[in-house]
């Protein structure tokens, strides 16, 4: 879901093409220098590209809060949340670069639109309580996704989903931790947490993408083993999980027709607005021009940072070798 | 001891204050390896005003905590130097920031992991380590800046010229120094000048930057007496929730 709506390849059905689907079948990973067919390659660096352009984007509506965290434990926990969160960055760019492309070339397609990120980082953070709201649902939506990524086919992605997984969890617990604090808190701070659920349910919802019946990229992708389970099985996962944990919180779910269907085993619960969805894949977001400014800035300003350092680097070489 | 309660201050508010500075960088530096190395160092930076304030609301008593010291406190009973208040301007100021108050921290961390003090010896054994690292590092990008492009120089140029005079606080003692280091529980702020400029110069030097000549010091942060009018914008912010929600707990 932080890489939801990849476009996947088309599949040709070569000799190699059946082959390499065989060692998937069997549950091999795929690594670097192995063949695979292009379209695999392709839309795996689509879905890690994306999955790691999440986690830098989704740095700002957290870095949003951190001048303003109550408390000085708030404002570690926080600082020590995001800072992982670019780490994760850096594993999935890496990992994305064993297929063949540089973290800078995929930097510059994040800066000029050819590659996405997760939608829910599109809206804005807006009180303290969205700081709870966001490790508690958001993260919560992430570790849905990424603990069975973690048996994806290519080997260097399910290896930082290993790691990335470790540290998703804390996360989770953290913005839990804060959820609690306020629901247990003074009237403004229930007001707050309130708030905070009920404007991020259903882009929580989203971050599975859209349904099984619209997905069109999905069959492909699972047969490659890149995308482990539907998108309808994962939210419905998530909204089981998550409704007892807000009733847990005396929180209202805002949805009214919400309610634990006995015969399936599952919660009923009103699908979001895929109108709005489709609305901030395009851009029209309440953040997407703020999110891509901020990203565009730091990366313009730091561009004589990048050239210094390098230049630095390449003299330090030369009189390595001149020396020798 | 009375002079021990502002000493834990001054140290708790320099790295509050510089930690503030640092964690508005977050998801906005040149590079991810710097955004997640400003996040480490801002951490580090929090955590160590934890123990300082801690300490000084400790002696304060009156069942006050660091955070009623960091949150509730006014411009006037702050007690930093006026160069950790400086705004970040770009990567040069920030990056220069770090380095002339690292080269001063580092040595006075480790004087006072030697302190007559147990909980003063206690807390800079754990922050020198920490400050080890953050010296390391603020220095070699200081030397890869200056001596990078012509533009990176002359950034780093602007931006230490800039700052020069706001070091001079770091060595003027007053009474409570007297007292400190009478009681070996600090070193005389004049003793740690000597050893800090040797260590700038050498790297400034491999930087290829030119040490500013004047020697005036801008005052008045670490006696309160006149903190610059950022450090009131940066309170504004840090302080906000805890000032406009008096009776929660966050």
């Amino acid at each position: 879901m932080y890489a939801q709506l990849v476009k996947s390849e088309a599949a040709e059905e070569t000799e190699q093409d059946r082959a390499f689907q065989e060692r998937i079948d069997r549950k091999e990973k795929i690594e670097p220098k192995d063949w695979m067919p292009e379209g695999y390659r392709k839309t795996l660096i689509r879905q890690i590209g994306q999955h790691a352009h999440s986690e830098i984007v989704g740095q700002l509506p957290e870095g949003n809060w951190i001048t303003r965290a109550p408390t000085l434990e708030r404002k570690a926990i926080l600082l020590a949340k995001v800072q992982d969160e670019a780490g994760h960055g850096l594993y999935l760019y890496c990992a994305a670069e064993t297929l063949g492309i540089s973290r800078d070339e995929m930097t510059e397609m994040l800066l000029d639109g050819r590659m996405k990120y997760s939608s829910i980082f599109n809206y804005p953070t807006l009180t303290w309580a969205d700081m709870g709201a966001v490790g508690w649902l958001v993260d919560g939506a992430a570790i849905m996704n990424q603990v069975p990524l973690q048996r994806t086919s290519y080997g260097p992605y399910a290896r930082a989903m290993v790691r990335i997984c470790k540290e998703e969890s804390f996360h989770q617990r953290q913005g839990f931790d804060i959820m609690m604090k306020m629901a247990q808190g003074t009237t403004a701070q229930k007001k707050m947490a309130q708030d905070a659920l009920d404007r991020f349910w259903f882009p929580s919802l989203m971050m599975f993408g859209p349904s099984d019946k619209d997905s069109v990229h999905s069959a492909q992708s699972m047969a490659w083993k890149i995308k482990m389970n539907t998108n309808d099985e994962l939210r419905q996962k998530f909204v089981d999980q998550t409704v007892p944990q807000a009733e847990y919180l005396g929180l209202t779910v805002p949805d009214p027709d919400l309610r634990w269907n006995e015969e399936t085993g599952h919660y009923d619960f009103t699908e979001p607005d895929w109108s709005e969805f489709m609305d901030v894949i395009k851009g029209n977001g309440p953040c997407n021009a703020d999110r891509i400014e901020a990203r565009k800035k730091a990366w313009d300003d730091g561009a004589w940072v990048r050239e210094g350092l390098m230049a630095h680097a390449e003299k330090r070489r030369a009189a390595r070798v001149a020396a020798q | 001891m009375s002079a021990l309660g502002p000493l834990a201050t001054r140290m708790g508010d320099n790295t509050l204050i510089l930690g503030h500075r640092l964690s508005e960088w977050c998801g906005q530096a040149p590079a991810l390896e710097e955004d997640i190395a400003l996040a480490n160092t801002a951490l580090d930076l929090i955590g160590q005003t934890q123990m300082w304030l801690g300490l000084a609301a400790e002696i304060a008593g009156e069942g006050k905590t660091a955070d009623d010291l960091a949150m509730r406190r006014d411009v006037w009973d702050f007690r930093n130097l006026l160069l950790v208040e400086r705004p970040n301007v770009d990567f040069a100021y920030t990056t220069t920031r770090q380095f002339l108050f690292d080269r001063w921290h580092l040595p006075m961390l480790d004087a006072l992991s030697r302190s007559s003090e147990p909980r003063v010896a206690a807390i800079a054994a754990k922050a020198v380590k920490e400050a080890t690292y953050h010296a390391e590092r603020s220095a070699e990008l200081v030397v890869a800046l200056g001596d990078g492009t012509a533009e990176s120089h002359d950034r780093m140029q602007a931006a230490l010229d800039a700052l020069w005079p706001y070091t001079g606080e770091m060595f003027i003692g007053d009474d409570i120094d007297a007292e400190l280091a009478s009681e070996g529980i600090a070193p005389a702020p004049e003793s740690l000048r000597d050893g800090w400029e040797e260590a700038v110069r050498t790297f400034l030097a491999d930087a290829t930057l030119s040490v500013p000549d004047s020697d005036f010091a801008h005052r008045g942060g670490r006696s309160g007496a006149r903190h610059s009018e950022h450090l009131g914008h940066l309170l504004t912010q840090m302080q906000w929730l805890q000032r406009a929600y008096p009776d929660a707990t966050w």
